[in-house]
This record gives structure tokens, C-alpha cells and sequence, in this order.
């Protein structure tokens, strides 16, 4: 083909830029493991689209979810695109670990370029596309039926959100099957990551994959706000939230104020690189200190939307497991707030080796110290929650007890790294990785899963099987500190981060130890799947259509499970804090309403599937230089995005008479079930109606 | 759709305390929500200042940017974009004493057209810079330059399209309460967009033509 | 650039199972290659100063915690029917007092320590001594450092010389990307970026062999991104320069624009003369970098 054709119809799309052919032409290990990786997602990717035509599910999955406007839907969506995308990162992480344990003064099985995309990709996949999905997930999913609403207050944003997060998903996806990803790691620090340096496709996927994500979550943040602000039930005051609400509240804020600096990092940095512009570069006055500065003045508040939510998980669960309020919810608030506020106070932290003044560093060091002070209170409210309870060890409750005494090591370590003169010396070390790996696993990931579990039978009306549920807590706990424990003492020695080969012969063991970690890791990831696979199998056994099985406290356990999609069924009123404990205890569960009414709620609309799809293709389009492609679905996504706002006939009204024999069966339901004391709680005459308390 | 015209839905940014509706709620909550979208737009615009104000000196051997700045131009596009303010604040009143939709759609033109004669008079400014050789490309002065002042420029753009399209919904819908809650969110918008461009004007345009 | 080559044997495994075993005992030798069991000269001696005060101070914070979670979690469960059950405990004024002062108190100790040895330890104010400092200007390039000697009028790639027991001065900045420098054993880290200046101070106090790193990834040769540093006596250094200065090569900008092309070098690099102001010309940018020639090449083959 004419080269001019081929290059207005495919950009600078060549046949070599396919990792399979690439593989074939020059077979090299690491070569070998591309096209292999092509391969499985594209066999990955064509196995569940033939399974879903073969299960002939397209319609359900259509109809019921893609196009659904139910936030407990959406939430479960958003936590399946976490599900797929952190088996990939966690294998990339393995790998990373394989390759540096046969990598002590020999080449090991990657290729440096190849090996840099792995750290990158992990980084960009684990921070934007397992955490923040399980994050929007959970939140979505709990928060409005722990504040007593129907929705959240922008259904069709909510919609929008998730499918712009999983076109960026998509796009990370997409770049492991044509060209490549970014080197420049999940920072993506200029002037690496400007044209004079890396002109190919790599730094651009990694550029749209993460403004997508950020553009999802400051929506999400946005929408999150505004439900909590405006959408409490009446009676739920501000110190009548749960927890889980006020970290879903301040992470909501973080995200509509963190986020922009992000997209103006990314977007700046596409002008530099397709519009020839100087922000970041080396030359006519780039500075690339101003990206540094744009990147963590979201990067750290950042780490705190991730972390908080998983506290407030923390606090749900540690209550719930434990038959007792909450100790110190006051303080809690406070320090959930504090955190926040000063989150924003500390980017600089993150390069106090960029030669700033001592004063300004020893300044920003202090700040970082004093988030040490909020964080320390919740530790102790947690352990002091315990405190006279009745502790259940189920799977949730180990994940949040291994969580409190790793975390703190996190913490400590953490405490040295905002000590300038340290952190001179452990700055970009595998230091620095064991540190931030400390605060993300044991923090944040174990607080999600811990969440996923918590609510799952909420969701989808049965209880996860626990022997599986203990294996994973084990093989996450040990695999943890089998893989990052080493990396502290590596790092304190000098090795750097992000390196493909070690020279020093002493790494070895540590390097060895930092891989069967990884393996653990992988076994516990594995756990969570037979988990939920062994679970579907017994779901007749672990039923909890009553919809209480641990006995918990907030709102979100009075309605059934799966709760019905205008969960409630009259809007709450609330009357103390722990609304349905005190329900339980002054006999008022379980009642019917005095009037049903018909429901508003939204129709269905597949335009939010449209538009973040949609925005994928464009981003393609850029990311290969297919101008016309990239015109053609940017503007049919924004089509897609403004048709809604010419259309009326928004909203469908659910009868009274079909919600009040929904209810009434529920209720018959919940009175022949037989209360069960929390010593039975795992056994199956759970049918999730606990004995009242006294 | 129930409620539409109803007299306690008139205009929910100025009539809201006497009316404390179910509806007027929720009409509350879908325009608050604007104005987070805004703080967030808000935010973006301070960072942009911020980097230009990194990298005045950032010239490169290129004139700065300020060196073409004219202060005939850049006050005009201030008139401009402040009368369409008032314009846009016609469009409020009439939505709130419920006037006919003729005028609504008189003034929402009038707006547009000040909106459009700021956009051409900044076009022109930049392609005179463009002519001098002073290209977003020359240094990173003049990309931040551009990148702060055309940012603005694109959310005046989005503005006009928002006009059109509230214009052809208008004549669709007539004024229903979807059509009231987008031009309540219009207007915020609009009146943002003088917000920033009032910082700009100060920050950019008389600190560069006082140096 | 070729940096592969065959596959190693996975581990078997015994191997696991024996360094498993062996492990605790090696732990404090694997540190000989930092500051915490390595630190040699004046600025690493007082950071690991720091770590151990800082380190006892966290250890007070991280018993309790050690200690409470298990002893509570597991006193209070559910099968030990003597524990006591309050479920609507939920606060005490003494325990909030116990949970908010003293961390406050250790951050504030931790504060004032900070901000002394922030200070002292800044990595631009000169070391104090009565010899006058060292001027090495420090140029980060892929994948190499080039060092430069203004006063002795002689450069090197990949291998620093100093005396010991004289203070060193580092000016750093970059032909390239952004690079980051630490000497493990010695002094820590400051960015090196093109255009911009930043410094390092410190000094060895015995001779010596030791190594310096960069630690911001760059690209393909990263991991080889390193050099020694030689530390010897002032005689024996003075020795040095002059030999250096009698090899025949020159560092102009010629030779940088060569070096700057991204690559790695076998052997460290010795430069007799050293063309006045190449520092100055790079930190301004005055000299095209090898990397954009590079570039050019490869595209015209491409």
C-alpha cells in the first residue's frame, strides 16, 4: 500500500509494532514473553466474549448492567474491572521479582526496555485501574445505603465515570497486543518522557489511560460529594455518618481537588508532545520541575483516596466482628478529617532531593510527621474497639488485624523517609518500594478485599465460604512480608529501584526471599478466586436473604439481600448513630411500611457505554496518530454524551403494589428465619437475622 | 413531566429560601453539584497560573509574551466578556419572572454574540503573535502563555456550543425543568468564565503591559 | 545496545530452603553496602546517627501497637465467655488523652531533631574544615557521570577521585534526562537536571574504594548507570593528577557531544585537559547533546 494511504488510515501503526510479530522476527525470551502476554489477552478476551455469546448472555448483560444506572450495579462492575486488572498486575509483579532474583550479575529473562514497561504498567494498573475501581466500587456500592438514599445523586455521571475508567483500562490493556507502554514508569517524569526521548507510542497510552482515569475519578469524587452533602436521610447527621461514609466524604473531596493537578500534568505533557511545546522539556525553557511539583501535588493526596476509604472499611469491619460500637468515633471523624486536609500540605516530600532549601524541606518534613499524629489515633481506635467485644476471627477481621500491626511498620518507615537527611539516602531505592508497598497492600488492598468480603453477601444475597477466605488472609499476610521485608534491607544498602540487574552477589538471598514472597502473593490472589468460586457452588448453604449476617450496625443490613434497586423501601428516619443496631434493639426491624408508594427511579441508558468507549478509540486514535479516528469517536462521544440532555421520559415509576409484595415477601422471609447467636455465624442456619441484643 | 412550571420552580439560585419544596431539593442538589464541577474547573485554572507564573522568564531567546500584548484588545474582550455576563443575567431574571421564552432566547443570543466577538478578538490577538514569530512552540513562556489564555478560550467555545444547544432545547422542550436546571448550570458557567477571565486580564495582560 | 544474554538456572529448590535458613544470619553483612553498616565520612556517619535515634524513638511507637492488637484481639474473643462485653463503650476521656498526646509528643520530638539535622546535614552547605573543598562539577549523562576538575583542569567518566579527609563540592547538572546521584557509603542523593544547577558537599574520611549510583531511571543502561569512587591520600591524589594530566586526551565540546550519545562505557575514562568553561556551556545548553544526533541517525535509517 501506498505509504501516505497506509499512513493516513493507520498513523505510525507498522506490522512490527506487534509484539507477536515482533517475537517471531527476533525471538528473544523476553520477546517470547510479549507476544505470549499478547496472546492470552487476545485468546483471554475472545474466550469471554465467546463464552458470554455461547451462554447467549449479551442481552442480560446489556439490559441488566452495562446500561444500568443502579449504583449498587455500577459499584459491582467497577470492582470486576479491579478483579481483571489486578490479576494482571499482580503477575507483572511477580515477574518483576523473578527477573531480579536471576538477575544478580546476569541478564535474567527480560529485556531492560521490556522490564521498564512492567514496572510501569504495574504501577499505572495497581494505582489507577485495581485500587480507584475498587474504590469507586465499594463506595458506590455502600455509601448510599449506609446514608439511607435510592441512588446517588448524578445516576448517569456515575455511568459515565465507570466506563471512562474502563476505556482507560482498556487502553493499558490494548497496549500489551499493539505497540507498547510507557518506560517512564507510573510517574511519568519528563524529560524521560518527552519526545527527545521516548518518540514512540509508549508514553502516549500511558498519558490517556491515566487522564481517562482521572477524569473518572474526579467525576466520581464529584458525584460522591454531592450524595453525601445532599442525600442523607433525614435524621442522618454529620456526627450520625458512618465511618465508611466519612472516608468515602473526604476521599470524595481529595478527588475533586487532586485530580485536576493530574490532568493538567498529563495534558501539558501531550502538548509538549504533540503540539511541540516546552513545558517539561530540556530545552527553550522547559522546566520539568513544574511537572514534578503537578504530579504529587496530586500523587500525595492520592495516597490518602486510596488509604481512607480502606480505613473506613477498617472501622466498619473491626465494629462489626467485634458486637460493638465503635470506640472514639468523634476522634475518628477528626483524624479522618486531619488527614485530609494535610494531605495536601506534603507533595513536596516526595523530592526533597531536588535541592530545595533545608528549611523548606525540614518545613515539609514536619507536615508529613504530623499526618503520623491522626493516623496513630485510628490505629488505637481500632485496637480499642476490640476492647471488650466479642471478637470473631473471620476472614475480614484477620485481614484488618494483620493490617494494624503492618501498617504501623509502614507508618515507621514512612516517618524515616519524611526525615530529609534519610531520605537523601533511600530516596529511589527499593527502600522507598517497600515503604509504599507497605502502606498500598497491608492499607489499602487488604482493606478492599476485606470490604468486598464484608458486603458480598449484601450484594449478591450469600455469604463467602471462609476456609478459602483464611487461606488468602495467610498467604497475603506471609507472601506480604516474605516479598517486602527484604526490600527494606536491599534498599538501605543502595539498590535502586526500577533496575533490571543487580551487580552485587550479597542481593542474592534477599532477592530470592522478595520472590517466593511474590509467589505467596499470587497464591492468595488465587485464594480470593477459589474463594468466590467454591462460595457460588454453596450459595444454597451460605444464603442470607434477611440480609444480616453479621449482625452490623449501619443501615445498608436493614434491607434484604441483594437489596432491591430502590433499596429502601420508605426512606430511613434516623434516630441515633448505628441506626439499625438501636432499630434491632428497640424491636423495630423488620416492619412494613405504614404507606407504599410508587418509586422514581432512572431507566437504563447505554450512552454512558457509548461515550467511555467511545473516548477509548479516540485515545487510540491519538496515542497511533489516526487522525481521523481520533476526530470521528471524539466527537460521536460527545454526541453520545449530550443526546441524554435532549431527552425527556428519564426516569421509570416502580408501583406501589409491586414493592409492597416484594417487601411483604422479604418479611415472610425475615420471620421464619431463625436468629442466630454469633457463635453460629459461619455455620449455614445463618440465614442472616441475628438475635437482638439486650 | 409533573412539576414543570410550577410556581416554586422558578429559578433555583435566586428564589430558593422561599420555596423549601421536595423538588426545589433536589433542583438544589443538581446545581450544587455544579458548582463542585466549577471549584474543580477553578483549581485547574489556578494551576495554570501557577506554571505561567513559573515560567515568565522562561523566554528562550524569544520575546516575551507580553511584548505583544495590546491593551485596545485586551480591554475590549473585557468589555465583551463582561457585558455578556449581564447579558447572561437577563436570561436568569427572565427565567425567574417567568417571561416568555422569546426573551430568554433574545438575551441567550445576545449573549452569544458578545461571547463571539470576545472569541474573535482573542483569535486575532493570537494569530498576530503567531505572525511574529511568537508561537506556543518558541519557548515555554509563550506555551504557557497560550495554554492558560486558550484553555480559557476553549471553556468560551463549549460556552457558545452550551448556548446553541440550550437554544434548540428550548425550542423542543419549551421551558421544562431540565431545560430550567441547564440554563441555571449555564449560567454559573458563563459567569466562572468571567471570573477567570477577570484574573487573567489582571494577571496576565496589565502585569505584562505595566512591565 | 546488547544488555542480554542467556538464562540463568531457576532456583531449586534447596536453594530457597538453605538461604531461608541462612538469612538471619547474614542480615547485618548485607548492609555493609550503605550508610547503616557502611557509612564512611562525616555526612553519611551523622545519618546513620539520625537512623538509630529515629529508629529507637519508633520503636516506642510501634510496641504498643505490637503488643495491644494480639493481647486484645485475642483476650476478647468471642469463645472466651469470662472476657467482659460493654457494646455501647465507646469512649473515655483517659484513653483519648493516651491516644492523642503522646504521639504528639514523640512528633514533636521528632520535629526538633528533624530540623537540626536537616540543617546540619543540607546538602549545599559546605562541610567545615581547614582544608579548602574539592570543586568536582558533576555532569549526568545516559548512562555514565562525567566528572569534571576545573582547578586541576582534567575530567573522568565513571570514576571519581578525591583525597580523603578533604571536603568535596559537587556541582551537578544533566546532559540528559533527569538523574538523581547517591553514594550509598557516602553522601545521598540531589537531582542532576539539564539547565539547572544543584550541589553536594561531603567528605570521606579514609581512603578507600567506593561506589556512587544513579537511582532515577533513564532508559536501557540504567542499571549500569554507576561509578567508583577512589578516596586516597593527598600525596597519592596529587600523584594522581598528574598523571591524569599527562594522558593525551581532551574533554572539549567535541568530546562531550560524543559522550553525551546514549551508551555505556566498559572502563572508566580519563581526560588530561579540560576545555575552560564546559560546564558553563553545557549547564547553558549551548552544546547540541549526542542523544539528538543519535536520534536523527536512527530516524534517517528507519
Amino acid at each position: 500500500m501506498d505509504s501516505m494511504v497506509w499512513h493516513s488510515l493507520f498513523g505510525r501503526f507498522v506490522w512490527i509494532d506487534l509484539p507477536v510479530v515482533k517475537a517471531w522476527q527476533d525471538p528473544t525470551i523476553s520477546n517470547i514473553i510479549a507476544g505470549a502476554a499478547a496472546m492470552i489477552a487476545v485468546f483471554g478476551a475472545l474466550a469471554g466474549l465467546g463464552l458470554i455469546t455461547w451462554l447467549r448472555k449479551w442481552r442480560y448483560l446489556w439490559s441488566e448492567w452495562f446500561t444500568s444506572l443502579d449504583h449498587k450495579r455500577i459499584g459491582i462492575m467497577y470492582v470486576c474491572l479491579a478483579v481483571v486488572m489486578i490479576v494482571r498486575g499482580v503477575i507483572e509483579g511477580v515477574l518483576m521479582r523473578v527477573q531480579q532474583d536471576l538477575a544478580v550479575n546476569a541478564p535474567g529473562i527480560l529485556a531492560p526496555d521490556h522490564f521498564a514497561q512492567f514496572f510501569s504498567t504495574h504501577g499505572t494498573i495497581m494505582i489507577f485501574f485495581v485500587v480507584m475501581p475498587l474504590i469507586s466500587g465499594l463506595v458506590n456500592f455502600a455509601m448510599p445505603l449506609q446514608i439511607g438514599a435510592r441512588d446517588v445523586a448524578f445516576p448517569f455521571l456515575n455511568s459515565i465515570g465507570l466506563w471512562l475508567s474502563v476505556g482507560g483500562a482498556v487502553l493499558v490493556m490494548v497496549s500489551l497486543v499493539i505497540g507498547e507502554f510507557s518506560t517512564g514508569g507510573w510517574s511519568g517524569y519528563p524529560p524521560y518522557t518527552e519526545l527527545a526521548f521516548n518518540g514512540g507510542v509508549g508514553p502516549d497510552y500511558w498519558i490517556w489511560a491515566v487522564t481517562m482515569s482521572s477524569l473518572s475519578a474526579m467525576l466520581t469524587g464529584l458525584n460522591f460529594a454531592v450524595t453525601i452533602y445532599k442525600l442523607r436521610a433525614p435524621g442522618m447527621s454529620w456526627m450520625r455518618l458512618p465511618l465508611f461514609s466519612w472516608t468515602a466524604l473526604c476521599t470524595a473531596i481529595l478527588m475533586i481537588f487532586a485530580m485536576p493537578p493530574l490532568t493538567v500534568a498529563t495534558l501539558l505533557l501531550a502538548a509538549d508532545r504533540y503540539l511541540g511545546m516546552h513545558f517539561f522539556t530540556n530545552d527553550l525553557g522547559g522546566n520539568m520541575m513544574n511537572y514534578v511539583n503537578l504530579f504529587w501535588l496530586f500523587g500525595h493526596p492520592e495516597v490518602y483516596i486510596l488509604i481512607l476509604p480502606a480505613f473506613g472499611v477498617y472501622s466498619e469491619v473491626v465494629s462489626a466482628y467485634s458486637s460493638k460500637e465503635l470506640y472514639g468515633y468523634v476522634s475518628l471523624v477528626i483524624a479522618t478529617m486531619a488527614i485530609a486536609v494535610l494531605s495536601f500540605t506534603v507533595w513536596l516530600h516526595h523530592f526533597f532531593t531536588m535541592g530545595q532549601s533545608a528549611n523548606v524541606n525540614a518545613f515539609f518534613g514536619i507536615l508529613t510527621m504530623l499526618i503520623g499524629i491522626p493516623t496513630g489515633v485510628k490505629l488505637y481506635n481500632w485496637t480499642w474497639t476490640m476492647f471488650r467485644g466479642r471478637v470473631r476471627y473471620t476472614a475480614p477481621m484477620l485481614f484488618t488485624l494483620a493490617f494494624l500491626i503492618t501498617f504501623v511498620i509502614g507508618g515507621l518507615s514512612g516517618i524515616i523517609l519524611a526525615t530529609p537527611p534519610l531520605d537523601y539516602m533511600m530516596h529511589n531505592t527499593l527502600f522507598l518500594v517497600a515503604h509504599f508497598h507497605n502502606m498500598l497492600i497491608p492499607g489499602t488492598l487488604f482493606g478492599m478485599i476485606a470490604g468486598c468480603q464484608y458486603w458480598f453477601p449484601k450484594a449478591f444475597g450469600f455469604r463467602l465460604e471462609e476456609k478459602w477466605g483464611k487461606r488468602a488472609v495467610f498467604f497475603w499476610v506471609v507472601g506480604f512480608y516474605m516479598a517486602f521485608m527484604p526490600l527494606y534491607v536491599l534498599g538501605a544498602d543502595g539498590a535502586t529501584r526500577r533496575t533490571v540487574e543487580f551487580s552485587n552477589p550479597a542481593f542474592q538471598p534477599w532477592l530470592l526471599v522478595a520472590m517466593c514472597g511474590g509467589f505467596l502473593i499470587l497464591a492468595g490472589l488465587a485464594s480470593l478466586f477459589v474463594q468466590v468460586w467454591v462460595s457460588v457452588k454453596k450459595r444454597d448453604r451460605l444464603a442470607v436473604p434477611v440480609g444480616d449476617p453479621w449482625d452490623a450496625r449501619g443501615l445498608e443490613w436493614s434491607i434484604s439481600a441483594p437489596p432491591p434497586e430502590y433499596n429502601f423501601v420508605s426512606i430511613p428516619q434516623v434516630g441515633h448513630r448505628d441506626a439499625f443496631y438501636w432499630r434491632k434493639r428497640n424491636h423495630g426491624a423488620y416492619k412494613p411500611a405504614d404507606h407504599y408508594r410508587d418509586i422514581e427511579m432512572p431507566k437504563n441508558t447505554g450512552w454512558g457505554v457509548i461515550f467511555g468507549l467511545g473516548m477509548a478509540v479516540c485515545f487510540f486514535g491519538l496515542v497511533w496518530h489516526i487522525w481521523w479516528m481520533a476526530i470521528l469517536f471524539g466527537l460521536l462521544s460527545i454526541a453520545a454524551g449530550l443526546v441524554r440532555s435532549f431527552q425527556r421520559d428519564l426516569h421509570k415509576i416502580i408501583p406501589a403494589a409491586e414493592i409492597e409484595a416484594a417487601d411483604r415477601h422479604w418479611l415472610a422471609i425475615a420471620a421464619a428465619a431463625t436468629p442466630v447467636s454469633r457463635h453460629l455465624e459461619e455455620t449455614p442456619s445463618n440465614e442472616g437475622r441475628a438475635i437482638w441484643p439486650e | 413531566m409533573a412539576g414543570v412550571n410550577e410556581p416554586e420552580l422558578l429559578h433555583a439560585g435566586l428564589n430558593l429560601a422561599n420555596h423549601p419544596s421536595e423538588k426545589q431539593a433536589q433542583v438544589e442538589s443538581d446545581v450544587f453539584g455544579f458548582w463542585v464541577f466549577l471549584m474543580s474547573d477553578a483549581i485547574l485554572f489556578a494551576l495554570l497560573f501557577v506554571v505561567y507564573g513559573t515560567m515568565l522568564d522562561a523566554t528562550a531567546g524569544v520575546p516575551a509574551p507580553h511584548t505583544d500584548f495590546k491593551f485596545s484588545s485586551s480591554f475590549l474582550e473585557t468589555l465583551a466578556l463582561l457585558s455578556s455576563s449581564f447579558a447572561y443575567g437577563m436570561v436568569s431574571l427572565n427565567l425567574k419572572l417567568g417571561a416568555s421564552r422569546r426573551w430568554i432566547w433574545g438575551w441567550l443570543g445576545v449573549t452569544f454574540l458578545l461571547g463571539a466577538w470576545f472569541l474573535r478578538l482573542e483569535i486575532g490577538d493570537f494569530t498576530d503573535m503567531v505572525a511574529h514569530g511568537e508561537t506556543a512552540q518558541a519557548s515555554g513562556a509563550l506555551s504557557s502563555f497560550f495554554v492558560l489564555v486558550g484553555t480559557h478560550g476553549l471553556h468560551v467555545t463549549c460556552g457558545l456550543i452550551w448556548i446553541v444547544i440550550m437554544a434548540v432545547q428550548l425550542a423542543i422542550h419549551d421551558i421544562d425543568e431540565r431545560v430550567k436546571i441547564n440554563l441555571i448550570r449555564l449560567g454559573l458557567f458563563w459567569h466562572f468564565l468571567d471570573v477567570v477571565w477577570v484574573a487573567i486580564f489582571t494577571i496576565v495582560y496589565l502585569r505584562g503591559l505595566l512591565a | 545496545m546488547v544488555l542480554r544474554g542467556a538464562r540463568q538456572a531457576r532456583p531449586g529448590l534447596a536453594r530457597i530452603v538453605l538461604t531461608l535458613c541462612l538469612l538471619p544470619l547474614s542480615g547485618c553483612g548485607a548492609l555493609s553496602g550503605g550508610f547503616l553498616g557502611g557509612a564512611a565520612g562525616r555526612i553519611a556517619n551523622l545519618e546513620h546517627h539520625e537512623f538509630l535515634i529515629v529508629s529507637a524513638i519508633l520503636v516506642l511507637v510501634w510496641l504498643p501497637v505490637f503488643i495491644l492488637v494480639p493481647l486484645i484481639a485475642w483476650h476478647y474473643r468471642i469463645s472466651n465467655e469470662r472476657a467482659a462485653y460493654r457494646p455501647q463503650w465507646g469512649f473515655s476521656w483517659i484513653l483519648e488523652g493516651l491516644i492523642w498526646i503522646p504521639p504528639t509528643l514523640v512528633v514533636v520530638a521528632l520535629s526538633v531533631l528533624l530540623v537540626r539535622y536537616t540543617t546540619r546535614l543540607d546538602p549545599y552547605k559546605p562541610v567545615a574544615s581547614t582544608v579548602p573543598a574539592l570543586q568536582v562539577q558533576v555532569v549526568a549523562l545516559d548512562w555514565k557521570w562525567l566528572f569534571l576538575y576545573p582547578a586541576q583542569h582534567i575530567a573522568t567518566v565513571n570514576q571519581l577521585v578525591v583525597p580523603a579527609g578533604t571536603p568535596v563540592e559537587f556541582q551537578l547538572t544533566s546532559g540528559t534526562v533527569m538523574q538523581s546521584l547517591l553514594m550509598p557509603r557516602l553522601a545521598g542523593q540531589i537531582f542532576a537536571m539539564a539547565g539547572m544547577r544543584t550541589k553536594l558537599n561531603f567528605e570521606i574520611d579514609k581512603p578507600g574504594s567506593y561506589f556512587g549510583e544513579n537511582t532515577q531511571y533513564n532508559g536501557d543502561g540504567f542499571h549500569a548507570d554507576k561509578f567508583t569512587i577512589q578516596a586516597m591520600t593527598m600525596p597519592d591524589f596529587t600523584r594522581w593528577v598528574a598523571q591524569a594530566q599527562t594522558s593525551g586526551t581532551s574533554m572539549d565540546a567535541a568530546a562531550y557531544q560524543n559522550l553525551s550519545r546514549q551508551s555505556l562505557v566498559d572502563h572508566p575514562l580519563v581526560f588530561g585537559q579540560l576545555a575552560p568553561d564546559l560546564f558553563k556551556d553545557i549547564l547553558a545548553q549551548k552544546i547540541q547533546p549526542g542523544y539528538l544526533a543519535q536520534h536523527h541517525e536512527a530516524g534517517a535509517h528507519g
